[in-house]
């Protein structure tokens, strides 16, 4: 009488596993952050900066490498700018390339801020780049991209 | 649903002239996504701070326009350089229409 319910507790643990490793990798294949985040990343730097591709360099954004709690994840994002009235920075913003929506912030600055440095925080839903692009007086856009690992998900669910 | 909103500001009450003060701020408040549901699986509604301004003698220094990436209790740290004595005034928008807002008064010498 034992043995079938052996050979059934051992069936049942060869279904979880063919089924169970399938619905993991099935679900893995569609969860995996599309393209498409991106895309919309893109298309939001697009919309902020008139159009205008962003250079890399005189941004500064620091992140931590791995966010343990996505809910929280803080950032700093430092601009290169003497912030004269000549020279300043305009707007700072902060796109998300895995997020349900790539806007996470625009910030608006000018001369009397003296230093272009701004720190917040954010949530991340997934592993992604955070971009911070800064708009410049001049109508120069320069940009930075940090990657930040996220083993806890923030955007609820 | 209106929300109890607590601003939270950090920022010395005098300062020299042409000094760069770093000010902190942060505001409580869910920063509801719009993205999560409820037990009854029913999407339960975005409910942000969209809005953020600084304000000293009644001229902007500083704002933000906050989207639901932004953290629960959005906290924003930025510069301003204090050439006069004033006061500064902090302004969120919510979602709702309701704003939150405080008030600081610095000396400058």
């Amino acid at each position: 009488m034992s043995l079938p319910v052996l050979t059934r507790a051992a069936d049942r643990r060869r279904f979880l596993q063919t089924f169970g490793v399938g619905a993991a990798a099935a679900y893995a294949l569609t969860s995996l952050p599309a393209n498409a985040t991106v895309d919309a990343a893109k298309a939001f730097v697009a919309k902020v900066t008139g159009g205008k591709e962003p250079a890399m360099g005189k941004v500064t954004l620091t992140m931590p490498e791995i966010a343990e709690n996505g809910a929280n994840v803080p950032l700093t994002v430092y601009v290169d700018s003497p912030m004269t009235a000549e020279s300043y920075v305009k707007a700072i913003h902060i796109a998300s390339d895995g997020n349900p929506a790539p806007e996470v912030a625009s910030f608006h600055l000018s001369p009397i801020n003296a230093r272009a440095e701004v720190q917040t925080r954010m949530r991340m839903s997934v592993t992604q780049n955070v971009w911070a692009v800064a708009e410049m007086s001049d109508g120069a856009v320069f940009m930075a991209k940090t990657e930040v690992k996220v083993t806890i998900g923030g955007c609820g669910g | 649903m209106a929300i109890d909103a607590k601003p939270r500001l950090k920022l010395p009450k005098t300062a020299a002239k042409g000094e760069v003060l770093e000010i902190k701020t942060l505001i409580t408040h869910p920063m509801e996504s719009g993205q999560r549901k409820d037990g009854d699986g029913k999407t339960i509604p975005r409910q942000i701070i969209n809005k953020f301004v600084c304000k000293f003698n009644g001229a902007p220094v500083f704002s933000a326009d906050l989207y639901p990436s932004m953290s629960a209790n959005p906290y924003i740290v930025f510069n301003v350089k204090m050439q006069e004595s004033g006061e500064f005034e902090f302004l969120w928008t919510d979602d709702d229409g309701s704003v939150y807002a405080d008030k600081k008064k610095i000396e400058v010498a």
